[in-house]
């Protein structure tokens, strides 16, 4: 069966589209899918770090893209799991190394072999982001409950409809439940109010994302972490289960995403 | 979403409350490129060319500009004076 190509975005810098990326990667590859991840942040790679593959890199992207080698031959195989690789980024280069055609091209290549192709985007709205969202069949928006991330993801949505990619899904992540009770942070409704896309997922705030980051390993591949389930959590969502949120407060909270509670 | 709105009775607005009102605010001008002070204007001739025809509560006037579920709006809540309340001549 071919791959879905799944570009995750966000407009705004540092909300969390590599970590969710690496995590909803590792999730599908703990589920039995067949997932690359494609690192299309030329010249600021991270997703290699992310997943902690970065001695394994031999061959990049734009080694593939200028003929250096054949694109199996960049795949990093990430050996915790049967079939999880990481096509990196190069670091030396920037975003003009790449075209959004070559990426179009690079994807079309590697969907006859698997179930995923997740796409790391950078942030912005320059030539990284139009790369990345090129091969993209649908997209993931990544947001923060914050003033600054929901603008630009209001931003990057309009974007995303405007390249004619539909089913585009919001990602809520760094989430303080906490803070919402006291309200001091937009809560999932003001979000999905103001961006108006369907919710895929949410994921609270959580320290063990920077430990898992601090020894490259991804936060799915625990099953305890907060994080780590609701990423596992978006993962299911992805593969056509309807799982509930996560409980983050009373369901009074979440009028709007109620059809995401199983029948209760 | 006026601000006055989301006062609860001798509270200030939360944190969460402004930010959701300043960012709808910035969506309408980022998406419509309608500055705050056009926003003013608007609001100034609309009331103008209404009670130009009509006779209205000034005071009970509310217009304001809104961004849900990705579209931006300007709404305006116009009271207008019943017949018995109206004055002499135009």
């Amino acid at each position: 069966m071919a791959a879905r190509i799944i570009t995750i975005t966000s407009g705004k810098g540092g909300v969390g589209k590599t970590t969710a990326t690496a995590n909803i990667s590792v999730a599908l590859g703990m589920r039995g899918q067949r997932v690359v991840a494609v690192d299309a942040d030329i010249g600021l790679r991270n997703l290699d770090v992310v997943m902690g593959l970065e001695n394994r890199i031999v061959y990049d992207l734009v080694d593939v893209v200028e003929g250096r080698c054949r694109l199996r031959q960049a795949m990093v195989r990430d050996k915790r799991l049967p079939e999880l690789y990481l096509l990196p980024a190069a670091q030396t280069r920037d975003k003009t190394a790449v075209t959004p055609e070559q990426m179009v091209e690079v994807c079309e290549g590697l969907r006859p072999d698997f179930d995923f192709v997740l796409v790391d985007s950078p942030a912005g709205i320059e030539q990284g982001y139009r790369n990345a969202i090129a091969p993209a069949d649908e997209a993931i928006v990544v947001t923060t409950p914050e003033v600054s991330a929901v603008r630009d993801a209001d931003r990057i949505i309009g974007m995303i409809e405007a390249a004619e990619k539909e089913g585009t899904r919001l990602l809520i992540n760094r989430v303080r439940i906490d803070m919402i009770r006291r309200e001091d942070m937009l809560n999932i409704d003001d979000v999905l109010d103001i961006l108006a896309i369907e919710l895929l997922g949410i994921v609270p705030e959580d320290e063990e994302i920077i430990v898992a980051t601090n020894r490259g390993r991804p936060l799915a591949l625990e099953n305890h972490a907060r994080a780590g389930e609701a990423f596992s959590n978006i993962a299911r969502r992805l593969l056509g289960e309807d799982v509930p949120l996560i409980t983050l407060e009373k369901p009074s909270l979440f009028s709007r995403v109620k059809r995401f509670f199983a029948a209760s | 979403m006026r601000f006055l709105q989301v006062f609860r009775k001798s509270k200030s607005p939360s944190s969460r409350d402004v930010a959701k009102e300043r960012l709808q605010l910035v969506l309408v001008h980022d998406r419509t490129q309608i500055s705050p002070a056009l926003m003013q204007i608007l609001k100034d001739e609309i009331i103008a060319v209404i009670s130009k025809h009509v006779p209205i509560d000034r005071e009970a006037v509310d217009i304001s500009f809104t961004h849900s579920r990705r579209e931006s709006r300007l709404q305006a809540n116009i009271p207008l004076q019943p017949r018995s309340r109206q004055r002499a001549a135009r």
